[in-house]
């Protein structure tokens, strides 16, 4: 649908007529996940602040920095393309949110900056972000891709910035938290990623809808372009992390977290995963810290499995499952 | 437990429920064992299960316990009948969602008394594919030697 058909005529939008309960679902999703930077006590972590280096404390804003230029991004360009090739008014109405979301995430992190830093370490970062190379350049492949002509490589830069873009600025919150450091940032952030994982979801998802329509030929083309774009991307990735990270000696462990968070990006797109086990074995207090359950060993088929429990099942009706 | 009436030549199967963005459906593809779909359609009936069986399923949401288990999957476990054939679960999710991380597995496996036997992100890796498929037919193994016992 171009720009011109779009703005000729509105249709009043009707969300007791779906195309798609997807959309639905998605909306319920993220509205009931609806948050705001002033829920958390981020003034809480002034006195865990004082206790990094001036270098520690010179990395974590800049990292953040560059988390809010793609925030700033998503909220000002892709989720506005997206709406222009929505296959749904439902779907669009999704977007907005989204684009909304984004805003608050790059708000959330000048809260975090007026909170803990001072104004001029946040402009030096400011600066940094607009002269750091790696940055930028990961900036304009994402940006050339939204202005393209191609709705399907939209979607699939979309998906890439949401899904594993992000995550080299990630890491960060999660290793001060593993560190028992800024806890408080960390929930923040935890609500970012939480986000982001429904708009990767989401865009995802209307992506291979779309593709499943294509010829056999254009869907391989778009396939052998997505795996392109993410490994220029990812070449790109490594030169940022380890302008960033190797001077605290974490850049190894960081690129674990961006394969990991890679095949992610990929299966979001119903893509194989292209990084193999061997070198997406985060460290487990990574791990931990953003997910917390996820070092317990449910992994019961590896286990003696000797114990298991055999079901005495009790009876349930649907309000016992608070569904 | 009816455990007399399960006839220990037959291995267990499984049930699942994907939503239409078929990540567990593609799951359970890979894994490439017998498999029993629950209807996406909330008006279509539930389907009775005639033999034990391990359920796999995704976790809606994305942080509380309030429908994380789908709608769906509440309906077909709310069949007694079906509930007593439960022997396992397997659920599907995303570390994103942190403490909410394959939530549904772990309120079944409550709810039901049965292990909470793997979790898996999306459409699941090919090691998640190896270690279900082999943990699975174990699994059934060790059920059939208990039951002889």
């Amino acid at each position: 649908m171009t720009m011109m058909q779009r703005l000729s005529r509105v249709n009043a939008i009707n969300w007791n007529r779906l195309q798609d309960d997807k959309d639905l679902e998605v909306w319920n999703r993220l509205t009931s996940n609806f948050w705001l930077p002033e829920k958390v006590p981020l003034s809480n972590d002034i006195q865990s602040w004082n206790t990094l280096t001036q270098q520690e404390k010179q990395l974590t804003i800049r990292v953040f920095t560059g988390l809010t230029l793609l925030d700033t991004i998503q909220s000002s360009v892709g989720a506005p393309v997206l709406m222009d090739d929505a296959r749904t008014p439902h779907e669009e109405a999704v977007y907005t949110n989204i684009a909304f979301m984004e805003s608050v995430h790059a708000r959330s992190y000048s809260s975090i900056f007026s909170t803990l830093c001072a104004t001029r370490d946040v402009d030096d970062a400011f600066r940094w972000s607009e002269e750091n190379p790696t940055l930028q350049m990961k900036s304009e492949l994402i940006l050339k891709r939204y202005r393209s002509e191609d709705p399907l490589m939209r979607k699939v830069a979309s998906v890439f910035l949401e899904s594993f873009l992000f995550y080299s600025g990630f890491y960060l919150p999660m290793y001060w938290s593993s560190h028992a450091k800024l806890t408080n940032t960390a929930d923040l952030i935890r609500l970012i990623i939480r986000d982001e994982a429904v708009h990767g979801y989401y865009v995802g998802y209307k992506f291979q809808q779309a593709l499943a329509e294509e010829t056999p030929e254009r869907q391989q083309e778009v396939k052998d372009y997505a795996y392109e774009l993410l490994l220029e991307l990812y070449d790109n990735e490594v030169r940022y992390t380890e302008s960033l990270y190797d001077e605290v000696g974490l850049s190894e462990d960081v690129k674990k977290f961006l394969h990991y968070n890679a095949n992610k990006a990929l299966m979001n797109l119903g893509f194989e995963p292209l990084f193999p086990s061997s070198v997406t074995d985060v460290d487990p207090t990574i791990m931990a810290a953003l997910s917390p359950s996820a070092d317990e060993n449910h992994d019961f088929f590896s286990g003696s499995g000797s114990s298991y429990v055999i079901g005495k099942a009790v009876a349930t009706e649907d309000d016992d499952w608070s569904f | 437990m009816q455990t007399a009436e399960v006839d220990t030549q037959l291995a267990g199967t499984l049930v699942y429920f994907s939503t239409k963005s078929g990540n567990t459906h593609r799951f359970i593809e890979k894994l490439g064992m017998r498999a029993q779909r629950l209807p996406l359609n909330r008006e279509e009936p539930t389907p009775r299960v005639e033999q034990p069986y391990i359920l796999v399923t995704p976790t809606y949401g994305g942080g509380s316990a309030h429908g994380a288990v789908p709608g769906q999957v509440i309906r077909f476990l709310n069949d007694t009948h079906n509930r007593h054939l439960l022997r396992g679960v397997i659920a599907a999710g995303n570390t994103n969602f942190g403490e909410a991380y394959g939530l549904a597995g772990r309120i079944i496996a409550q709810k039901c008394q049965v292990p909470l036997l793997y979790r898996f992100e999306l459409f699941g890796t090919d090691e998640d594919v190896a270690k279900v498929r082999k943990g699975v037919e174990e699994f059934w193994k060790r059920q059939t030697q208990s039951l002889k016992t």
